[in-house]
C-alpha cells in the first residue's frame, strides 16, 4: 500500500470510528471494547512481532495501570475526571518502571526462555493481586461510578479508547520508520549480527517494552473505569483471556506491520461477537479452533500472507535501471 | 608498519577441549593479513575470542593499542573492528537497503541518536556500496531472497557502511561460485588499499590467500604453528606435513 493509499484509508477510519457510537448506539459497548482491542495489539506488536521477543506477560502493565488508577482514584481524593486522568498517568508511570526493571531481568533471555518468564509475570501479578488487601484481594475493586447517565460512559470511553488507539498508532508509525525501528527489526531476523554490527540491543529491547507499557498502563486505568469492576484474574491480570488474545489478533492481521495488528483486531473482535450472539455456550469452543486455525494456516497473518503473494505490491522489486 | 591487532598468548578451552593454545600474533595496520589451518584447528574460536563472543582463559588483546580483552561484542565492534560469519548473517525479512540503514554507524548508536528517520546521507552512501558490491538492482527486495553469494556480498557492503577500521572475514569465498569469488578478491584488495581498512581472513582457497595476503598465519591442533610470508607458508615443512599435503 503507498502512502496516498494509507491515508485514505486512514481517513476513513477515523471518521468511522467517530460516527459508531452515534450512529450504533446498541453496540457502543462493543466499539469502545474494540479500540481496547487494537491497542491490546498494537502495543503486544512492538516487542512481539517487529523484535521477535514473543512476550505472555503484556497484561502485567494493563492490569497494573487499572489497579493504580482505582487506587488513586480511591485515595486521591480527586473529582471524577482529574481522578481518572491523573490515575491513569499513575498506572502508566508505574507500569513504564515496571518494564524497565523486569526488562533489564528477563530481556536477556531469548525465544522460548524470554516467552515462559514473561507467562509467569502475568500469573504471579494475578496471584498477589488476590492476596493483597489494599486492593481488594480476590474480592476485588470497583472504581467510581462514572457520573452521567448510564449510556454516555461508553461514548466517553469509547471515544477515549479511540483517541489512545490513534495516538498508539501514529507514534508508532512515525517509530518504525526511524533507525530504532531498524534496530528492532534487526534484532528480531538475528540479534548476534545486530550485537556484532555494534547496536545496543538490550537497551532497545527495554525501550520497546517500556513504549507497550506506557500505553497499555493508560488503557489499563480508562479499562477499569468502563468495565465498571475490576477482578484480579478475570479483568485485570486476564492472561487466558486479553493476555492470550492480544498475542492472537496481533499474529491473525500480521505480526510484525504497522497495519497488521489493528486488521486482526477487527477481525478477531468481531468474530468473538458474532460467536458470542450465535453459538453461546460454545463460543470458547469455536474460539479455540479459531485459535487454532490461525496458527496452522495463517501463521504470517493476513499483512504477511498477502506480501508472500504480491511481494511487489511491498515494494519488493527488482529494479533494471 | 605498526600492530593494529595484537595476541598475547591467548587459550580458549571448551571443557577438556584446548581450542587455542598460548597464541601470540598480530596484524599490522594496512595489511592483508590470512589465518589458515584445517578444520578444527581453532581460528574460528580465535575470531570468536578476538571480538569478545566469549571470555578467554589467558592472555590478552590489544586493538590499536587498547586493552579489548574483556570488552563484549557489541562494544568492540563499536571501536571499529567488525567481523563478518562464515554462515552469512543478514537480516532476511528486511530489504537490503534497511540492512545497509541500520548498519550506518555514523549516528552513533543511542537511543535518541536512532529515533531519526534514515537520512539522504545514509541512503546515498547505502546506495554506493551496494553498487559497489553489484547489488544495486536488487536493494529493494529482502535480504533474505537473496541467494547465498549475494547475501556474502551483502554482509560485505554492510561490514563496509559502519566504516570500520579492521574486517575480521570468516571464510569470505566459502561457498560461493568461482565467478563471483574474483569479484569478491579484487573488491577486498580495492577496500584495503583504497579505504586503508586493515582485512584479517580465515581462507581455506589456497590460491585466494596466497595471493592476497602479506602474511599468514597458520595454526594447527589449537596452536600457531608457522607465521609468514605467502611463500615461506607454501614451503614451511610443518605447514605441508599439518594442512597443505606433501603433493
Amino acid at each position: 500500500m503507498n502512502g496516498r493509499g494509507q491515508i485514505i484509508l486512514g481517513i476513513v477510519i477515523v471518521a468511522a470510528a467517530l460516527a459508531a457510537p452515534l450512529v450504533f448506539p446498541d453496540f457502543r459497548a462493543q466499539i469502545a471494547m474494540l479500540w481496547v482491542m487494537v491497542l491490546f495489539a498494537l502495543t503486544w506488536d512492538i516487542l512481539g512481532g517487529q523484535t521477535g521477543y514473543n512476550t505472555f506477560g503484556n497484561i502485567l502493565f494493563f492490569g497494573t495501570g487499572m489497579y493504580a488508577a482505582a487506587v488513586f482514584q480511591r485515595d486521591g481524593g480527586f473529582d471524577y475526571f482529574p481522578g481518572l486522568f491523573i490515575g491513569m498517568g499513575l498506572g502508566a508511570l508505574i507500569s513504564v518502571a515496571l518494564a524497565a526493571i523486569l526488562g533489564s531481568m528477563i530481556l536477556r533471555m531469548r525465544g522460548h526462555y524470554f516467552a515462559i518468564a514473561t507467562l509467569g509475570l502475568g500469573i504471579a501479578a494475578g496471584e498477589i493481586a488476590s492476596g493483597w488487601d489494599y486492593i481488594g484481594a480476590g474480592s476485588g475493586m470497583s472504581p467510581p461510578l462514572f457520573p452521567g447517565a448510564p449510556g454516555i460512559s461508553y461514548i466517553f470511553f469509547g471515544y477515549l479508547f479511540f483517541g489512545l488507539a490513534l495516538i498508539t498508532f501514529l507514534l508508532l508509525a512515525w517509530v518504525y520508520r526511524t533507525r530504532f525501528g531498524l534496530a528492532l527489526n534487526a534484532i528480531r531476523d538475528n540479534e548476534d549480527k545486530a550485537e556484532a554490527m555494534g547496536l545496543k540491543t538490550d537497551t532497545y529491547k527495554i525501550a520497546a517494552w517500556m513504549l507497550a507499557a506506557l500505553f497499555l498502563g493508560l488503557c489499563g486505568g480508562a479499562a477499569g473505569n468502563m468495565l465498571g469492576f475490576i477482578d484480579p484474574r478475570d479483568t485485570a491480570f486476564a492472561g487466558a483471556t486479553f493476555g492470550v488474545w492480544m498475542v492472537l489478533m496481533a499474529i491473525l492481521g500480521g505480526k510484525g506491520t504497522l497495519w497488521g495488528p489493528v486488521l486482526g483486531a477487527f477481525v478477531f473482535h468481531v468474530t468473538q461477537e458474532i460467536l458470542w450472539t450465535h453459538l453461546l455456550g460454545w463460543q470458547r469452543v469455536a474460539l479455540g479452533l479459531i485459535i487454532v486455525g490461525i496458527v496452522v494456516f495463517f501463521p504470517q497473518g493476513i499483512l504477511g500472507w498477502a506480501r508472500t503473494r504480491w511481494p511487489e505490491r511491498f515494494g519488493h522489486r527488482v529494479e533494471t535501471s | 608498519m605498526t600492530d593494529q591487532l595484537v595476541i598475547t598468548g591467548v587459550s580458549k578451552r571448551f571443557g577438556g577441549i584446548v581450542a587455542n593454545e598460548s597464541i601470540s600474533l598480530s596484524v599490522p595496520q594496512g595489511s592483508i593479513t590470512g589465518m589458515i589451518g584445517p578444520n578444527g584447528s581453532g581460528k574460528t574460536t580465535l575470531f570468536n575470542s578476538i571480538v569478545g563472543h566469549h571470555p578467554v582463559d589467558g592472555g590478552s588483546i590489544t586493538f590499536e593499542g587498547r586493552e579489548i580483552t574483556r570488552l563484549r561484542v557489541p562494544q568492540i565492534a563499536r571501536l571499529g573492528m567488525i567481523r563478518t560469519f562464515q554462515q552469512t548473517r543478514i537480516f532476511g525479512k528486511m530489504t537490503c537497503m534497511q540492512n545497509m540503514a541500520i548498519s550506518d554507524a555514523d549516528h552513533g548508536y543511542g537511543l535518541m541518536a536512532l529515533l531519526k528517520p534514515v537520512s539522504g546521507e545514509t541512503r546515498d552512501r547505502s546506495e554506493a556500496l551496494l553498487e559497489f558490491c553489484g547489488l544495486h538492482s536488487k536493494r529493494h527486495l529482502l535480504a533474505g531472497d537473496l541467494s547465498f553469494g549475494q547475501q556474502k556480498l551483502l554482509e560485505f557492503a554492510m561490514a563496509l557502511m559502519i566504516r570500520p577500521r579492521m574486517l575480521l572475514l570468516d571464510e569470505p569465498t566459502a561457498g560461493i561460485n568461482p565467478t563471483l569469488i574474483n569479484g569478491l578478491i579484487e573488491r577486498l584488495i580495492r577496500v584495503n588499499q583504497d579505504l586503508g581498512i586493515t582485512l584479517f581472513v580465515i581462507e581455506h582457497n589456497m590460491r585466494v590467500i596466497m595471493n592476497m595476503a602479506e602474511n599468514i598465519h597458520c595454526l594447527a591442533y589449537g596452536k600457531l604453528l608457522a607465521s609468514g610470508a605467502p611463500d615461506d607458508i607454501r614451503n614451511d615443512q610443518r605447514v605441508i606435513d599439518a594442512y597443505l599435503g606433501g603433493h
